[in-house]
């Protein structure tokens, strides 16, 4: 593991201190789980909806669109440089529901536990999950767990489902870039998929490299704030496939092509480094806590003061822009000041030797 | 065929009857299999290719290279051929 | 990172670009030998930077395309296995054999896994005494010290479960039998720098004699490929024919005389099969007789296992640079990225993938 567990404002209470490791009762639905839930996750994630232990959590209908979103997460390992699969399940939610422009308000939690994981693990976990949701401002309000045999699964896999809430008359999407628009990303790209890389069994290597893990509402709070209404078309955030995959995605939505244009490119590097070890691209490499927008070419420059206004988008960047030139494509303008269409990945980049 | 990158040698260690080195590549430590470069010493540059460094880079070699690739043109420019002048073009010119 | 970056810098690449430009004055096709070249030429768009009369043909050189499928399905057959922990580089992975890749066994509960080095493997066969760990050997001169140390380790160590199934490529039999081929249009040679760092560069000047080509040892950044092709085509226009060095700060004229040692007592010269080529005379390495018992092929009886080529795969014409990748009958139809046929259509920078990636965006601007 990457670094000592920061266990610190979690001690093991009592009653799963019998259990040194996660068994099977603990996904029974009988003693052992109820434990889990009253001994770890109730008082972790705290609040009352959760503390009820109803079958669903009730709440008030909030003012205007709901925003609906689901991610899971499998990161391996659990624990990497500057994050764990705890924050990660929180951030990727928030971020779903921060790109359409939605203030986070609930999240649910559904764990899958493989027997065996050590409770301090779980423990640890849970209460990253805890500090990253009251950080965010969102509160956790219901949650399962299922325990799956020995050798089923990689210590730990979280699902969370999220609700927002869309302001009135804000219209955001994948389909709305146009050409002429600008496009920004919020920070360095690929710090999460290298660092996660970094500790990878048969890769490892030694770096201060750390993933950039984050929840961006607020960022994106700042930069609506900042523009004019309607000047902000497309926010995404950058996960697997990193960049170029977003890119061009938005490209075929919006039937607009991209042109990026790479010496513009924000790259730590650290992560140069490593992806010129391992053969690959940052623009393909995941990132856990950038977005990328797509905005009004007059509003431009705003935009960019406004993400490098924040702590996460200090190191904002005008990347490329939309045109009206081969619609669906994603095209990067090399340093050399060629031109060249940005492959689609099949899978995941995979290192390389050739 | 052959992903190989530079890294300077920061240490030099025996590790199960192998000469190996810890190496730098621009921030990035990585161990390395020195058993093909002997001769290599503490802070030299080597090529890296699968975790084995196969070359040491000739640093004077390298230098020339670029003072050439960095002087060409500026024949031309100094006969008067002409050339387009690029933004950002740092390449130091001499007064005709 | 140093030695890197400043091979990268755009104004001397102009420069060069522009002194190519002054050179050219016909056509003229030029081979880079390695892949690693070509994914430099496509990644920085070199090729956008010369003159339309020069043609840069894509050579063999990327040991994931030019692998036998045979020798894949033997890969598949043993990752296969209950007892086996099978180790490749990540390029591998995607690479079809004749019904699947080792990513569909590893997702039939083959332990599959990727490593960076093949002193991984070793390690892994250390940490594992009851799997065999097997290490898929793959590459040209370059890699092949890599996995023969690898080996040597292994048998100096007494390690009874690990062995490798090796299937290596050498340059110089392929640079032979490209321009022996009757369909050549190879004018000259951009020799893969990385290669010649281990190889050294005295096997050259033969070829270059031989069949009047001139040869560029040449390294892999836009600066260094441009001086390379800067250089041939200077030959070219001179008539001349010599083999260069345009790589001195990694390449010497003997080599890596320790590596050089090592594989002469691990590896001995063997025929090889090219994927999309056919075989070339003596142009792999296989384990010598020294080290026969650490040959996976050998351990898990697989040297049976044969395979036959897509016959609608044109992919060796391609490679050779007498087809067009998308002259080929099935490009685009029966053979895509998502359902390659050949490996020059599995990696991102194999020249049909790459064909095929310019070619859609082609057709969108002219959709417009």
């Amino acid at each position: 593991m990457a670094e000592p567990l920061d266990i610190t404002g979690w001690s093991c209470p009592l009653p799963l201190a019998d259990y040194p490791a996660i068994v099977l009762g603990h996904g029974g639905g009988g003693k052992l789980s109820s434990e889990l839930v009253e001994h770890l996750f109730v008082p972790a994630f705290g609040g009352s909806e959760l503390a009820r232990l109803g079958d669903a959590a009730l709440l008030p209908p909030p003012g205007g669109r709901l925003a609906f979103s689901t991610d899971s997460f499998v990161v391996h390992p659990l624990f990497f440089p500057g994050g764990s699969i705890g924050e990660l399940a929180v951030h990727g939610t928030v971020n779903d529901l921060a790109m359409m422009g939605a203030r986070p308000l609930y999240l649910s939690a559904a764990f899958i536990l493989e027997e065996g994981l050590p409770m301090a693990t779980l423990g640890a976990i849970v209460a990253r999950m805890a500090a990253a949701a009251r950080a965010a401002g969102v509160s956790i309000v219901a949650g399962d767990t299922k325990v799956v045999d020995h050798g089923h699964g990689h210590g730990c896999y979280i699902t969370t489902a999220g609700v927002g809430v869309v302001p009135a008359g804000l219209e955001l999407g994948p389909e709305r870039a146009r050409p002429g628009d600008a496009v920004l990303v919020s920070g360095t790209l690929g710090d999460h998929g290298m660092a996660v890389m970094s500790v990878r069994e048969g890769l490892a290597f030694e770096a201060e490299l750390a993933s950039d893990c984050a929840a961006l509402h607020t960022l994106v709070e700042a930069l609506l704030a900042a523009l004019p209404t309607g000047s902000v078309h497309t926010l995404r955030d950058p996960t697997r496939g990193g960049l170029a995959a977003v890119l061009g995605e938005i490209a075929k939505s919006s039937r607009v092509g991209i042109e990026l244009e790479e010496r513009a490119l924000p790259v730590r590097p650290e992560v140069h480094s490593a992806c010129e070890l391992l053969g690959m691209d940052p623009i393909f490499v995941a990132n856990e806590g950038k977005l990328v927008a797509l905005v009004a070419a007059e509003a431009a420059e705003a935009a960019l003061s406004a993400l490098r206004a924040h702590p996460l988008g200090r190191e904002a960047a005008i990347v490329g822009r939309a045109g009206a030139e081969h619609p669906g494509v994603l095209v990067a303008r090399t340093a050399l000041g060629a031109r060249r269409v940005v492959p689609e990945q099949l899978g995941e980049q995979l290192p390389r030797i050739c | 065929m052959c992903l190989a990158v530079p890294g300077r040698i920061e240490a030099i260690v025996e590790d199960q009857g192998l000469r190996m080195a810890r190496m730098d590549f621009g921030g990035i430590q990585k161990q390395v299999c020195l058993a093909y470069l002997p001769e290599a010493e503490v802070g030299q540059y080597a090529i890296v290719h699968v975790g084995f460094a196969i070359s040491l880079i000739d640093e004077a070699s390298a230098a020339e290279t670029l003072r050439q690739f960095r002087e060409l043109g500026l024949l031309e420019e100094e006969l008067g051929a002409t050339e387009v002048e690029e933004a950002g073009n740092e390449v130091p010119r001499r007064v005709p | 990172m140093k030695y890197l970056d400043e091979f990268r810098d755009s104004a001397p690449a102009r420069r060069l670009a522009e002194e190519i430009h002054r050179l050219a004055t016909r056509p003229w096709a030029i081979m880079e030998v390695c892949g690693g070249q070509t994914h430099s030429i496509l990644r920085n768009g070199i090729d956008q930077l010369l003159p339309a009369s020069l043609s840069l043909i894509h050579g063999p050189g990327c040991p994931v395309c030019v692998t036998p499928v045979e020798v894949i399905d033997r890969a598949l057959a043993i990752a296969g296995r209950p007892e086996v922990t099978f180790t490749s580089f990540g390029d591998m992975l995607r690479v079809p054999g004749s019904e699947k890749d080792l990513f569909r066994v590893k997702s039939e509960g083959g332990d599959v896994r990727i490593v960076y080095s093949p002193l991984d493997a070793v390690k892994l066969a250390q940490e594992l005494p009851d799997r065999q760990v097997v290490f898929f050997g793959i590459g040209f001169e370059t890699t092949a010290p890599a996995n023969a140390m690898a080996v040597h380790l292994a048998r100096r160590q007494g390690l009874t479960n690990f062995s490798m199934l090796a299937s290596h490529v050498l340059v110089p039999p392929a640079i032979e039998a490209i321009l022996a081929s009757p369909s050549n249009r190879v004018q000259a040679f951009l020799a893969a720098g990385h290669v010649c760092s281990v190889m050294g560069t005295w096997q050259y000047p033969p070829l270059a004699a031989k069949h009047r080509v001139p040869i560029v040892i040449t390294g892999f950044e836009p600066l260094d490929l441009l001086e390379g092709i800067r250089r041939a085509v200077a030959q070219l226009e001179a008539g001349e024919a010599r083999v260069e060095n345009a790589y001195a700060r990694v390449v010497s004229e003997a080599g890596n005389h320790p590596a050089q040692a090592l594989l002469a007592e691990v590896f001995e010269v063997c025929d090889r099969t090219w994927r999309g080529i056919g075989t070339i005379p003596a142009s792999g390495f296989r384990l010598s007789a020294a080290y026969r018992d650490f040959d996976a092929e050998l351990r898990f009886d697989v040297a049976g296992v044969t395979a036959h080529e897509s016959p609608l795969c044109h992919a060796g014409e391609v490679l050779r640079g007498v087809l067009k990748p998308n002259q080929c009958p099935a490009f685009g139809r029966e053979c895509t990225p998502r359902t390659p046929l050949g490996a020059t259509m599995v990696s991102s920078e194999g020249a049909c993938a790459a064909y095929y990636h310019y070619g859609r965006a082609l057709a969108a601007e002219e959709a417009r």
